[in-house]
């Protein structure tokens, strides 16, 4: 197991990702970061305070569980739910932003981006993750990347973060570890 | 967990993830979300072999919301009274690839019959049998007992629950018990001794034969239903003594604590077991438990439907 | 045909050489020179076992036994005599009905089948059936019993007791207060609380005991009381026995090892009437039967087609095949327990029942003159209980899966080898 983000790297790149997040809608104003529990929701906390440090202001930010949207649900024991929080702005006319800890698969996006059809019309809807490791089932890209890595499918990206592990590391493992 | 045929089915644990799943439920759907597409292609049978518009519509919507495939089966006055066809009813579903079975039956322990493996594969949901359980039932009442009163809490630990009427013939009462104990209340057991079944002194619960003592000390008071037929029985020499000393009334309200809540399953016999007025006071909650009814239920079809096909038997 | 029986070992523990011939036992020094030789080392030999309570079917319901399907599965059983139960279709309260009964057990051939004969007309439980003329019909019935139904008219219980000591019969009285257990379906107690079924509580046993053997006392006349299920019950009996009152008891072997806790699934093969009581119950019949308390095992066989088994508790039908795996039950629950020997199982499962129905040619003891009616038991054996195999015509065991001890090797019908071998 190895670090390939360690803590004031991760730092950086919320800071970087509010910077694009803004430079592209012009101002916070139409923004609403919605992040996928449980990580995505704390980057999507983070993200929206690194705004408000630059913008003076509150973005909205709320979360978005994608748990009962996804297709993988044959496939394993029913999970808990996680919370939904929408911000009373809703998401009708404002420019979405996703917020994730990890881009895979991208299995998940598109659970959220159903769930989000549900709940209304967004005028936009991007994607803003932390760390994209490849290996795309699905035709989804993000629009503001902490940090790009290259992975075999087999090893194992782990972001932690203080609000749930204690600390701020993303780590890389080998596959298959028993 | 496979089936729902009784609390006992139950840890506290998954009572409480069924509790937790559906103020979830209840939040999105409340909000942002009124229709889930989880089960979408999941077939649903509502096998209802006696009245009960309330619960089926309950368990429609439920299924509804998250996309699966309702079939309703209403038996009341077919064949299905007769044990064969159970037994012929259960195989016909199982050939129509039913998922799931919500059964309403007047047998007690149909339910328990229907998940024998033999007979079909699918998952059994227990929507009241006979005399025994009526395990939706219990949850919704624990759920709107946790929202109310329980402080942000997730069992229901140190709440008192009063629970009133015909004990022996209640399939809520029974339900309820199990769970409100399990969750960690105080259940106190209001009835004459007619309606009390014999052996209920091993139940984790306090027995009392005196309302008026009881509605200070609770929390919680949950009316049953006293059904007509009960008084050809012999259980108790009027309705209106059973009202006298068992019904909830103005004065009894006004013995209740500030906080305290009232519950009752439905249907009500208004002026039997609560008056009118009880019925619509402010402490009732008795409207909000159908609401509540619907977002438990998703939370039962969603955990036991929602994930992957579980091989075997009975949990 | 004649058989030399070496090396068995008696109902006492000696051990003995038995000779056959013809339908009686015959001294070894009398047997013709062609006889059969079975060694029975290790084996224990019984008089012929004699059931007092057995469900046939025949006539009206063959689907679930006949008396030829019954007799067979008697034999295998180690039974030489059974007794079939008045509540077929028609029910046997005529000498018409009795007699035909009688034959089908004659033309089976495997054991006798002596008929119960109604104790009311179409077990109505207001008017008496035709008694005196089933006592005098060829089946020369002495035992009359309702069982299904309890007699609950304390006149015509009364009126009964009374007519058939004219020729020294029996009232065999299935006790059931009717009215405490309308619609029960098990056990009244903790189990049928938590289950939600309507109970069935011991009082409404013990009260016909109580009423029926203190009519018994007052008309001194003889009771039977059938399946005794309670510890009250046991009680009862046994202050009538110490007061002189002429009542005899039975248990069934299913009441002797199975509670109320088995109905717990719901699976109504464990529904029975009377039903399954507690183990505080269980063990006082163990006790009362070891100490002669409850005189006889009967099985209450009741062959049910499984239909009326594969369906809800509460319209499934009562009963309990039995007669196969009786002589294991009570050697599991009361050999082996240490409770009873082979003597006292010889008592209860043969001389006592053949005394009390009085079934001349029963219970005899296995001496030179006696009718060769004899059960031979392989008691250091095991075996699994497979509804499948059985030979009754039903398969509603509660045993199936069971592992039970002893196995039945050869009976021995008047002479006849009528099983093993
Ligand atoms: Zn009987």
């Amino acid at each position: 197991m190895k670090t390939v983000l360690p803590a004031p790297d991760i730092s950086r790149a919320i800071v970087r990702i509010a910077h694009e997040i803004l430079e592209r809608y012009d101002g916070a104003d139409s923004i609403t970061l919605l992040g996928i529990p449980t990580r995505g929701a704390h980057l999507a906390t983070r993200i929206a305070a690194a705004i408000n440090a630059i913008e003076g202001g509150q973005v909205a930010v709320g979360t978005l569980d994608t748990t009962m949207h996804r297709d993988d649900l044959r496939t394993r024991s029913p999970k808990a739910l996680l919370p939904t929080l929408i911000p009373t702005a809703g998401v009708e006319g404002r420019h979405v932003v996703l917020v994730d800890d990890v881009l895979f698969s991208g299995r998940t996006i598109r659970a959220a981006l159903d769930a989000l059809g549900e709940i209304g019309r967004p005028t936009s809807v991007s994607l803003a993750v932390l760390v994209d490791r490849g290996h795309r089932e699905l035709p989804i890209k993000a629009d503001f990347v902490g940090k790009n890595i290259p992975t075999s499918r087999s090893e194992i990206i782990k972001v932690n973060l203080v609000e749930v592990d204690g600390t701020d590391e993303v780590t890389i493992a080998e596959g298959g570890v028993k | 967990m496979k089936h729902l045929l009784s609390i006992n089915d139950l840890s506290r644990d998954e009572s409480i993830l069924i509790l937790d799943t559906a103020a979830e439920l209840a939040r999105i759907s409340d909000g942002p979300m009124k229709k889930l597409p989880t089960l979408r292609g999941r077939t649903i049978v509502n096998l209802f072999a006696e009245d009960s518009t309330r619960t089926r519509i309950s368990f429609e919507a439920a299924a509804k919301r998250l996309s699966a495939d309702v079939i309703n089966f209403s038996a009341k006055g077919s064949s299905l009274s007769k044990g064969e066809s159970l037994k012929d009813t259960a195989q016909t579903l199982q050939a129509m690839g039913a998922d799931a079975v919500v059964i309403r039956h007047p047998a007690s322990g149909a339910p328990f019959r229907l998940a024998d493996n033999q007979w079909m594969s699918g998952a059994v949901i227990n929507a009241g049998d006979g005399t025994h359980e009526h395990p939706s039932q219990a949850l919704l009442d624990a759920y709107t007992i946790r929202k109310h009163l329980g402080k942000g809490a997730k069992d229901l630990a140190g709440l008192r629950v009063a629970i009133v009427g015909d004990i022996l013939h209640s399939r809520v009462a029974r339900s309820n018990v199990l769970l409100l104990t399990k969750l960690g209340a105080h259940v106190t057991l209001v009835a004459p001794p007619t309606l009390l079944p014999f052996g209920v002194d091993s139940w984790p619960v306090i027995i009392s034969y005196d309302l008026d003592s009881v509605i200070p000390q609770v929390d919680a008071i949950m009316m049953l239903r006293i059904q007509q037929e009960r008084m050809h029985e012999i259980f108790f020499p009027s309705a209106r003594e059973y009202s006298r000393y068992f019904g909830l009334n103005r004065d009894r309200i006004n013995a209740l604590n500030p906080n305290a809540i009232i519950m009752h399953p439905g249907p009500m016999n208004r002026g039997l077991e609560i008056t009118a007025d009880a019925a619509d006071s402010a402490r009732s909650v008795i409207v909000e438990q159908v609401s509540n009814g619907v977002s438990v239920r998703m939370a039962i079809l969603y955990l036991l439907l929602g994930g992957a096909p579980i091989e075997g038997g009975i949990n | 045909m004649s058989y030399l029986l070496k090396n068995a070992t008696m109902p006492n523990g000696s051990k003995a050489d038995l000779a056959i011939h013809d339908s009686h036992f015959v001294a070894v020094s009398s047997l013709p020179k062609d006889h059969q030789v079975i060694d029975l080392a290790g084996k224990q030999v019984l008089p012929g076992l004699v059931d007092l309570h057995t469900h046939l079917r025949e006539p009206g319901f063959e689907e679930s036994e006949t008396v030829a399907t019954g007799s067979l599965s008697a034999v295998r059983g180690g039974f030489t005599a059974i007794s079939a139960m008045a509540n077929t279709s028609p029910v046997a309260d005529t000498a018409g009905v009795v007699e035909q009964v009688y034959r089908l057990g004659q033309a089976a051939g495997l054991c006798d089948v002596f008929p119960i004969g109604a104790v009311t007309e179409g077990l109505n439980g207001q008017t008496l059936s035709e008694i005196g003329a089933m006592a005098d019909s060829a089946a020369r019935v002495r035992v009359f019993s309702d069982d299904g139904k309890c007699v609950f008219d304390p006149l015509i219980m009364r009126r009964a007791l009374e007519y058939v000591k004219k020729f020294d019969g029996v009232i065999a009285q299935h006790a059931q207060e009717p009215t405490l257990t309308q619609d029960a379906q098990m056990n009244e107690g903790a189990m049928s609380a938590q289950l939600g079924l309507k109970g069935w509580p011991a009082v409404a046993e013990e009260a016909i005991i109580a009423r029926d053997v203190l009519l018994a006392e007052h008309t001194k006349s003889r009771l039977h009381i059938c399946h005794l299920t309670t510890a009250g019950g046991v009680e009862i009996i046994r202050w009538a026995k110490a007061r002189g009152i002429q009542v005899t008891a039975e248990v069934t072997p299913h009441h002797l090892l199975l509670t109320d806790d088995y109905a717990k699934n719901y699976d109504p093969i464990f529904k029975v009437n009377p039903p399954l009581r507690l183990e505080s119950d269980v063990l006082a019949l163990r006790a009362g039967l070891a100490d002669g308390t409850i005189d006889i095992v009967a099985t209450d066989h009741a062959p049910h087609s499984s239909e009326s088994k594969d369906c809800e508790w509460s319209v499934a039908s009562f009963g309990m095949v039995g007669l196969e795996t009786a002589l294991s039950i009570v050697i599991k629950t009361m050999v082996e327990t240490g409770a009873m020997n082979y003597e006292a199982v010889a008592q209860r499962l043969s001389i006592a029942p053949a005394r009390i129905a009085r079934y001349e040619n029963h219970g005899q003891v296995l001496e030179v003159g006696s009718v060769a009616n004899l059960t031979v038991v392989d008691t250091a054996a095991k075996w699994v209980v497979d509804r499948d195999l059985m030979s009754t015509r039903s398969k509603n065991t509660p045993f199936h899966g069971f592992e039970l001890p002893g196995v039945v090797t050869h009976t021995f019908f008047s002479g006849k080898l009528v099983f093993g071998g």
